[in-house]
Order: C-alpha cells, then structure tokens, then sequence
C-alpha cells in the first residue's frame, strides 16, 4: 500500500509541476492545485498510513499520529484562500494587462519581452 | 550585576535627547546630550576600584540559548580601559563640537549620530558574546558612514563614507565568517568560553581560516595596509569626528579585536608573520606618507595610520611585554592624537585652511593654542617627558628582544628606528610649518584664538599627554595593568614604568630617532622633490573605477540569469532544488525500511488507478480549462477518499467541502479567463519540463516511500495524552487546533482573513470585459436560476445549517469542528447565490463578510485573552462538566468560543471571496472610489 501511496504522490507532484511551468495563468493555478494535493498528501503520510486508527480517544485501539492531520487540516483551508488569491490575481493581470501569460506579456510580440507593462492606472 | 545589562544602552537612550533638544540653545543641547555618557562614565569608573583588584563583572541574558544567542556584557581591564577612552573622549568631543559646528549645521543630528556610534563602540567593548560582538561591530561602521557623510552636500564626504563603509563593512563580513567558525570550533559563542579555549583553538585544523578571517576584519577596521587608503579620505568628516572615531577609538576596535582574542588567537608563527608584519608595514608607510602631506588632517591621519601599525606590530610579536607596551601606547596615542585633532581644527576653523603651504607663523595669532597642539606633537614624536615617549621606549625595548626571523630579525629594531625617524619628522613639520616658517599666505580670514572652552577638550588631553608622561605609573598604573592582565587572560608580566632606565639601547634608538627625524625636516625639500617625480595616484578615483566596474558587470550578469520570464526562474530554481534533495538521497541506502505494509486491497487500487488517470488527464487535457477543471475535481475527490482510508476523518470532511468550495470559484474565475489556452511550448520545452517534473515527482515519491517504509518515532504522545486531561476533548487533532498549538491555528486564520480581504480589494477595482459568448462563438445562456434548483435548495438550507451546527459542536470530541462547519456552511450560502441570484440574496441575507472575518479573528484572539484574567497563559483553555435535567451531562470548554472565532472567520472569508466575485457579473459589483 505504501508504494502505491507514493506511487501517487509522486505522480501528483509531476503533474503539478509539469503545469505550474506552463506560460498561462490558469494552467500553473491548476498545476499549483495539484501541487498542493501532493504536499497535503506528503506531509500527512508523515505520520505513517494507518487503518482505522482515527486520532480520536476511545474510537480505537491505537491511534494515528494526530499531528500531521492537525497540520494539514490548517494546509488545506489555507491552500484554499491562497488558490483563491492568486486566481483573482490572474483575473485581475488579465483585466490591467490584456492578457493572461505568467509573464505579463505575451511571448509572441517581439522587442516586448524585457519592458513590463504596468497595467494602464 | 544587572546594572551591566543597561549600562551600554543608557547611551542609546541619548540618542533622542540631541533630537529633543536641538531647538534649545545649542550650549543646553550639547549640556543634555553630554548627562547620559556622563552618567555612564561614572558608573563605569564606580567598578574599577573592583576591577583594579583583578575582579571581573559579568551579566547575561538568555535569547535563545541552544544557538548560544544572548545578551552578554562583561566589564574587564580591556573593557574598562577602552570605555573610558569612549566616554571619556566622547565628552570632550560633545563639548569641543558644541563651538566647532558652524550656525548652519544641525548640531541634534551631528550628537544623535555621535552618540549612537558612542553606544556602538561601548557595546563593540563591553560585549561576551561573540555573534553580539560582531552585531555592535557592524553598527559602528554604519554609525561612521552617518557621521563621516554629515556633511553630505560634499562630494568629498559621499565618496569619503562609502569608502569607509564598504572596506570596513567588507571587513565585518569578514569577521563575522571568522566568529562563526571560531564560535563552531570552540562549541560556544560565550566570549570567555573561547579565550579560556586557545589551545583548542591553535590545535584545530580551522586555526589559519580563523586567523585569517578575524585580522582581515581587524585590519580594515584599524586601516592596516594594503587596507590603509580609506582613513585619509575618512577626513572629510567634520574634525570633532575624525578627533573621536579616526583617531582615539573607532579605528581602534580593530586593535582592540586583535588584543581581545589575543589569548586564543596569539602566539603561533602564522600571526606573528600576519600580524608583526602588517603592523611594521603600515607603521613604515603611514609615517613616510605622513611626511608629504599638505592637509593638516591628511598628515594626522597618515600619522594615525602609522601608530596603528605601531601597536599592530607589538600585538603581533607574541610577548607579554609588547602586549602591555601595546596597550600603554593604545592610551597615549588616543590622548594625544584627539587633542592633534581638535588642534587642527581650531586652526582650520579660526583661519579657514588646513594647508600648511598657506599656514605659517600661527605662533603670532594663537600663542596658547600653538603651545598645546606643540606639546602634543612633541608627545606624538616621542619627546621625553610626554606620554608618548614612554610607550614607544617600550615599543624599541620589544622590538629588540624578538628572535622570530631568525637570523633576520636585526630587521625589525631597525625599522622601527626608521618609522621613529619619520614620526619626529612629520611630527616637527607639524610643529614648524604651521606655528613658525614666515607669515600666512592668502589666507581666507585672521587668525585668531578659539572661544574659550572650544580649547578646554584639548588642555585636558595635553594635560594628560604630561602627567602620564611625567607620573605614569601613579596616573595609568593601575588601568594599565588590569586591561593587560585581562588582555593576557592571566596575571601580567613585571614592568617598569620609569622615565629613566638607565643609559641603554632603546634609549639610543629614541636619540637617533629624534636627531634623525630633524636632520630629515632641514632637508625637506630634497625629500619634496624626490617625491614629486612618482605619479600620484588618488585613492578615491581608483575605488571608485573599482566599484564603478564592478558595478557594471554585476548588471551584466543580472541581464543574463534574469530575462523577465517566470517560467525560466522557476525552472531555475526546481533544478536547484531536486540537485540538492537527490544529492543528499543518494546517501541513503536502501530506499525501502523495515517497517512493515500495509496490504493491498482491490479498492484502493482502484481509486489509486482513477486518481492518476485524472491527474494525468488534467495534464493532456489542460489547454481545455473546463475539462481539465472537471479532472482536476476528480483527483480532489480522491484525495478526500484517502484521507478518509488512512484514519483522517477531519481531513477527509475538510477536504471534501474544500474541494466544492474551489472547484465554484475556479469555474467562476474561468467566465472571465479565456476558456482555451492556446498551443506555445515548443516540444523542446515540453520535453524539458517533462523531465524535470518527472524527475522531481520521483525524488518525492522516493522520500514518501522511504518516510513511510521507516518506524515513526512520534512526537504527539504527548498530546495523545492529554487530549482529554489536559484539553477536554477526545478529537485529538480538533484539541490540537484549538488548544495545544491555537496561536498557531489564530494565525492561520488571520492569513485567511488577510487573504479574503485582499482578494476583495483586488475584485473592487478591476477593469473587467464581460464576454457575452464563449469561445466557440455561442453565447451564453440566458436562463435564469431554474426552478427546482431554487426550491430544493432553499429547503436544504436549515438542513446543512443543523449539519453544520452538528459538526461544529461535537467537534472537540467527534470528527467536525469549526474548519469543516464553516466550510459546510459557506458551502449551502453559496448554493443560495447558485439558486436564487445576488439580488435575491441581498434582501435576504444581510451579513456583512468583512465584519464576520474580523469579529471572528476578534472572538479567537480574545478568549486567548480570557485566560489572563485567570492568571493564565495566552490562550489557555478552560473546561468542566455540568447536568441539567432532560439533557443530562454536557461540557462546556472555553476552546468552543476559539473554535466559533475560526468557524467565523472561514464563513467570512470563505463567502466574501465567493459572492465578491459571482456578484462581478451583475449590477452589485463592488465599486470602489479611485484615487489615482
């Protein structure tokens, strides 16, 4: 079971990382998504995979590490407000920059890549 | 002794007096400015009657022990000595700037700056901790920078200070690289720990990188040569300044480094070779550079150069004796030198020059002023009778008793001679130049005599250059030999410090020295003339070309590494980081430990099938943003179902609700992101990514296995065990959130809560252009929330409401809490808005989102508060047991009011994201009034 748990998680991080290097917006948010299931799933595995051992007193005859679970619960709720920052903050680069490259501009327009348009405030 | 600990930052503290009092007249400033130091001094002088009896005071407190960070102060010889210098000194300078500083100066600045230099320099002294020592170090170059560009409408100045900063702050670096192997080595940043280690230290492989490191940072401080140039353009600070740190103690710290490690670092080949001859080096040039000089300043601080070179010198010759003479010179050179200084600038200020070619027969304008600034050159060139004589007796006694080069070392006693020689010259030029050698010539205004108590500092300190040369032992006796025996971390050697040893062979030297060096002034323009046919070459235009070039190709090789394209930073920095995991992987054996499996079982394998085709579908799938967002919720799904398998029930709940709560605002966000994404890696790239995300998702997965294969040494016993004790609950990862690590758990909701409130002001003003079509040209629908959608939904609402009021009470003791009630919660909000339209819900539903994140954050943090009214820590929590009839025994825990905090917060920001943004197609999008 272990070797398929990580099987996955490595997996999941490929993938993560195969979009986060991507050039628009919404592939590296859906990569950084992905990313984060790896991590959530990484850091939990932290405290060893165990089966019905939830981490409450008197459920159980042994226990899983509560820890790592407490850890990730807070991850997740986070992952969630920073997806959502940086998915506005794509919105918001697409409406002040016209487009939606990482880089802010789009790497097809030649004598453009080293000057960073500013949005037009 | 605590009163040690504030000690230093009383000075500190007077920083603000100047800054306060500037707008009084400019005698009160300078009087209230001069209370803090002189308080200090006294309190300082109160321990040395201890001290003189060989006691050494000692206080600490603790920062963070385990990497020996503290707060350490000791008060020793050493240190005594060089804080009375400090202060000492420091407030003759207060007084002496107070007449110096013309009406158009800020004096508030010039003292605020001088006195944090003071509280630097003190700290530089008085500290027992390495890393500390290091901390104060740095602060006395910045506090120098400020001081020497106080005049920054001078180019001179600008140039002079960043000069200045970058050698000795190059040098700081330096140092602090030498500490910190010093400290490794040793197994402790205590200062005593360290001078109590030497032959630990001499006997370590690390020994030359120490030495090395530690004296360049000595040497740029104390202008040793090659790093000589900055002091000379150091001078166009004001006079008080270059009397204060250039003369008496700044450019002394860095000698003061070398005699305060002189029981770790001393006496090996390595730093008498290092040491002895820097130190002859720039006694030979500062002296021989002093003779040619035409500034008044430039001279002295040539002169300065060279007797830092002197007591390197007698540093670096490992004797004990030529420690004590080192430190004896430490004093007579800062006494006679300040008062050199302040001289020079009563005669720059009352005739407005410094040129000797312009200044003559000052004798006639300022006969008083003449006759104390004679003195003290009298004293500089080793003139019986004065101070400086004594020490340089002793300096020509050491240099005779040394063996070290062998059969060569006659070198050293010679030129030392020889250095002596140019000192009397330069010193007689001085003298002779400026008071005798015909009349003034054009100079901008007639001498004349300083106020009175401008020239008060510098009779005190010829004062001094005479009683310590005449009486020595009975004035500086005492001081003297308590800095070299805590110099010498042991008793000190017997000395004597008479004027008159006798007819001998150091007495011969000072003879052939004085007659020499007025032999050499007669036949000056012999020498002039010799020296003008060098091409002169000026320090500060060579810096400057070295920084300019310097500059120059460091923003070249930036052009290069930063194109402005993300992607390749990011490629850039995961290549680091997988060279470095796999790196250090490798070290590890066998990937799989002892640790027993789990079993497969057909389920799980399924899901684990399922969850890979749908990540690897959102990969092939991701230029079509609405599938890819479809597979993407699948894998979140999954990832629910595993932590549900692997006995996570609260991460499963919350991973649930997470996942709708992102998949609605990914599709919201994706109306007004283009639906496609068009086709631009080049297969190369996509290769390359491939690989490297390949690559790390096999180092991941490998430390996953290898993590997982291995036997868990937890740390959570503890909590285990008193979940239920301790915190009244036996949802032991609930207990953890709100009560064993709830500070952790309120920052967390605060990032939520600054997050939401960020994307709010992100939505508020953003320009957006609403497509009426998607990309395949249909436009869209128009059909506005159906029927039974609205129906079911608004009867599902008190249903999810009671389901969430459930999960959030039994959370302390049952899977739930206040993270996955909110979610749950926000979660049948934001189906109303599904169902029903913004419109609909704005009549309905008033909660204002911001004001709910921020009683929320309010409600966690003031029941952390709660229990100091109890006497308790922060955010202890509180609980007990009590029966009502008909309901029976229930718990009350004052964790439950933390966790509706957290239930709160999610709810506002969780909504407050969400609504904000559905609500952008409609008409009650949020407008903000712009500024700009």
């Amino acid at each position: 079971m272990e070797g398929l748990y990580a099987f996955c998680v490595g997996l999941l991080t490929a993938c993560g990382i195969f979009l986060a290097l991507r050039g628009r917006s919404f592939s590296v948010v859906i990569g950084l998504t992905l990313l984060s299931y790896a991590v959530n799933l990484f850091l939990f595995a932290s405290g060893r995979l165990k089966l019905n051992a939830a981490a409450v007193l008197g459920q159980s005859e042994q226990y899983s590490d509560p820890l790592p679970q407490a850890l990730v619960l807070t991850a997740i709720v986070i992952g969630f407000a920073m997806t959502a920052f940086v998915v506005i903050l794509a919105m918001r680069a697409r409406a002040d920059l016209g487009n939606d490259h990482v880089d802010g501009t789009l790497p097809s327009l030649p004598n453009d890549t080293q000057q960073k348009t500013g949005g037009n405030q | 002794m605590s009163s040690l600990i504030w000690l230093p930052f009383l000075p500190l503290l007077g920083t603000l007096i100047p800054l306060l009092t500037a707008r009084f007249s400019r005698s009160a400033c300078a009087f209230m400015t001069a209370a803090l130091p002189a308080i200090t001094l006294f309190l300082v002088l109160s321990h040395a009657g201890d001290i003189f009896q060989g006691e050494r005071f000692q206080a600490a407190l603790p920062w963070i022990p385990a990497i020996g960070l503290e707060l350490a102060f000791r008060l020793d010889g050493l240190a005594l000595l060089f804080s009375i210098l400090i202060l000492g000194i420091g407030l003759l300078v207060i007084l002496y700037a107070r007449y110096y500083l013309s009406a158009s100066d800020s004096i508030g600045k010039f003292y605020a700056y001088l006195i944090l230099f003071m509280f630097a320099m003190l700290g530089v002294v008085l500290s027992d901790n390495l890393i500390q020592l290091w901390f104060f170090w740095e602060l006395t170059s910045i506090s120098s920078f400020l001081l020497i560009s106080y005049w920054g409408h001078k180019s001179d100045a600008r140039k002079g200070a960043r000069m200045a900063l970058t050698v000795t702050g190059a040098g700081g670096l330096a140092l602090l690289a030498g500490l910190l192997i010093l400290g490794d080595t040793v197994g402790s940043f205590s200062l005593q720990d360290v001078l109590d280690s030497g032959d630990l230290i001499k006997a370590s492989a690390n020994y030359p990188i120490i030495v090395v490191l530690v004296l360049l940072g000595a040497f740029t401080k104390s202008a040793q040569f090659p790093f000589h140039f900055w002091l000379p353009n150091a001078m166009a600070a004001p006079t008080p300044v270059s009397a204060y740190l250039h003369s008496a103690t700044m450019v002394k710290a860095g000698i003061f480094l070398m005699a305060r490690f002189y029981p770790a670092l001393a006496d090996t080949d390595l730093w008498f070779l290092i040491v002895s001859l820097t130190g002859l080096a720039t006694f030979l040039v500062g002296a021989y550079i002093a003779i040619f000089q035409h500034d008044l300043k430039g001279l002295l601080a040539n002169s300065t150069i060279s007797h830092l070179g002197l007591i390197t010198l007698l540093l670096g010759m490992g004797t004990d004796l030529a420690a004590v003479a080192a430190i004896f010179h430490i004093i007579n050179h800062a006494i006679f030198k300040a008062s050199l200084f302040m001289a020079a600038g009563i005669i720059d200020h009352e005739s407005g020059s410094r040129d000797m070619r312009q200044l003559n027969g000052l004798w006639k304008y300022m006969p008083y002023t003449a006759t104390l600034a004679m003195v003290a050159s009298a004293s500089m060139a080793g003139v019986p009778l004065m101070n400086g004589f004594l020490s340089k007796e002793m300096f020509f006694t050491e240099t005779l008793h040394q063996a070290s080069l062998g059969s060569l070392s006659w070198f050293i006693p010679v030129l030392a001679t020889l250095g002596g020689v140019f000192a009397v010259a330069y010193s007689t030029r001085f003298i002779h130049d400026v008071f005798f050698n015909g009349e003034p010539v054009n100079l901008p205004k007639t001498p004349h005599e300083p106020p009175r108590y401008m020239r008060v500092p510098v009779e005190i300190l010829v004062a001094l250059c005479l009683v310590v040369g005449i009486f020595p032992s009975l004035v500086v006796g005492d001081l003297l030999l308590a800095a070299a025996s805590a110099t010498l971390n042991g008793p000190a050697p017997s000395y004597n410090l008479a004027i008159w040893h006798g007819l001998n062979f150091p007495l011969l030297m000072s003879v052939v020295a004085l007659i020499g060096g007025l032999v050499m002034y007669y036949n000056r323009s012999h020498m002039f003339k010799f020296q003008a046919q060098f091409p002169t070459s000026d320090p500060k235009l060579v810096f400057e070309g070295i920084v300019q070039s310097l500059a120059i190709k460091a923003s070249r090789i930036i052009a290069f590494t930063e194109n402005g394209s993300l992607q390749r930073y990011i490629f850039f920095v995961l290549t680091l980081a997988v060279v470095m995991t796999a790196s250090s992987l490798m070290k590890l054996n066998a990937t799989a430990g002892h640790r027993p499996e789990i079993p497969l079982d057909a389920l799980s394998i399924t899901c684990a099938i399922l969850l890979c085709i749908s990540a690897l579908a959102t990969v092939i799938w991701h230029r079509r943003r609405v599938v890819a967002l479809l597979t993407l919720s699948v894998v979140g799904l999954i990832v629910s179902l595993a932590f549900a398998q692997f006995s996570a029930p609260d991460l499963a709940l919350t991973q649930l609700s997470v996942e709708v709560v992102t998949v609605i605002l990914l599709i919201l966000a994706l109306f007004f992101l283009p639906q496609k994404t068009p086709k631009e890696s080049s297969p190369r790239r996509v290769v390359r990514d491939l690989g490297l995300a390949s690559l790390i998702g096999g180092v991941i997965g490998t430390i996953s296995y290898a993590l997982m294969t291995r036997p868990l040494d937890t740390i959570s016993t503890f909590f285990t065990e008193n979940s239920k004790t301790g915190g009244g609950g036996t949802n032991i990862v609930n207990v953890i959130l709100v009560d064993f690590r709830g500070f952790d758990t309120l920052g967390e909701i605060t990032v939520l809560g600054i997050a939401a409130l960020g994307i709010y002001k992100l939505i508020a003003k953003m320009r957006l252009y609403m497509p009426s079509s998607d990309d395949n040209g249909l436009p869209w629908s128009e059909d506005r929330h159906p029927m039974l959608l609205a129906v079911i939904s608004q009867s599902l609402l008190p249903l999810a409401l009671l389901v969430s009021a459930y999960i959030f009470l039994r959370g302390h003791n049952m899977p739930g809490g206040g993270f996955i009630a909110g979610l749950i919660t926000s979660v049948a909000i934001i189906q109303q808005y599904v169902a029903h339209g913004v419109l609909w819900i704005k009549t309905r539903i008033k909660l204002d989102y911001q004001i709910m994140i921020g009683s929320g954050i309010g409600i966690a943090t003031l029941s952390g508060l709660g229990s100091w009214v109890f006497g308790h820590t922060f955010l202890s929590s509180w609980f007990d047991y009590f029966y009502l009839p008909v309901i029976g025994k229930f718990e009350l825990a004052s964790a439950m009011i933390f966790d509706l905090g957290v239930f709160l917060t999610v709810v506002g920001a969780t909504m407050l994201i969400l609504a904000n943004l559905g609500q952008l197609t409609t008409s009650e999008r949020p407008i903000q009034k712009e500024h700009d």
